[in-house]
């Protein structure tokens, strides 16, 4: 059988006005903490591991920051998805 | 930015007495006062909107940390508390592990960037392994604040 990509990347622009604060973080960890797929997530030339808190409060993403989000794994396809679509959506915040 | 730039020493909470959420905050807000940092009429105030943040969406950030934090017109400047429990508070961690450490943080509404500062200061510190451990081991207040020092004079990165 043929086998689905296993590696799928995504940019995201984070919208929300007070950036990937504490919150977000949390959320955003929680959701990637649900998939199979390993999840990094990239600012420039920062990766940091999507799955923790810490690696992630570090990067520091304010308004109008790009992120990319990398999933490796079976279920990258909808790992990143989910991930775009919650930082796209401002983390549910203003 | 360093950490002791803003934590307020005493505040630092070696043997924290509260054994849940709210309880912890209440203890961290009122040793900030008592330390005359925030006056006592006003800290109600920033204990309720503390506690309603953290109800909000939890700041247990996993490996037994949790970091409370708001910004307040009633908060004259930025402070930090600092406080350790030996027995593990139920923070609704992300980990839904006990939280041993917490770092509370109180700025001013008008400084967004210097809150960010020291946001970042604190993670910096608690990514560290070791930092963890040794403070979850820390039994005097004074033990805390030489951690600190230390992790405060290593290079970033």
């Amino acid at each position: 059988m043929s086998s689905p990509s296993t590696r799928v990347e995504r940019e995201v622009t984070v919208p929300n006005k007070q950036g990937l604060h504490a919150r977000p973080v949390l959320r955003f960890v929680d959701l990637a903490s649900k998939f199979d797929s390993s999840i990094r997530v990239c600012k420039r030339d920062t990766a940091v591991d999507g799955k923790s808190p810490m690696e992630m409060m570090l990067l520091e993403a304010t308004q109008g920051t790009v992120l990319k989000i990398v999933a490796e794994g079976a279920d990258c396809e909808k790992a990143v998805t989910e991930l775009s679509r919650l930082v796209s959506d401002g983390f549910g915040e203003e | 930015m360093k950490m002791l730039d803003f934590v307020v020493r005493n505040a630092v909470i070696a043997d924290l007495q509260a054994t849940d959420r709210n309880g912890v905050i209440r203890e961290m807000v009122f040793a900030l006062a008592n330390a005359g940092a925030l006056t006592e009429a006003d800290s109600e105030a920033v204990f309720r909107a503390v506690a309603e943040r953290e109800r909000q969406g939890s700041t247990g950030f996993g490996k037994g940390v949790a970091v409370p934090h708001v910004k307040h017109a009633k908060i004259p400047r930025m402070m930090a508390a600092i406080g350790r429990s030996a027995a593990g508070i139920d923070f609704a961690a992300l980990d839904r592990a006990p939280v041993y450490t917490v770092v509370l943080l109180l700025s001013p509404p008008e400084k967004p960037d210097e809150h960010l500062q020291a946001m970042e200061s604190i993670f910096r510190h608690l990514q560290r392994d070791n930092f963890r451990r040794f403070l979850k081991q820390a039994e005097t207040t004074q033990a805390i604040l030489e951690l600190i020092e230390e992790a405060d004079a290593m290079p970033a990165g």
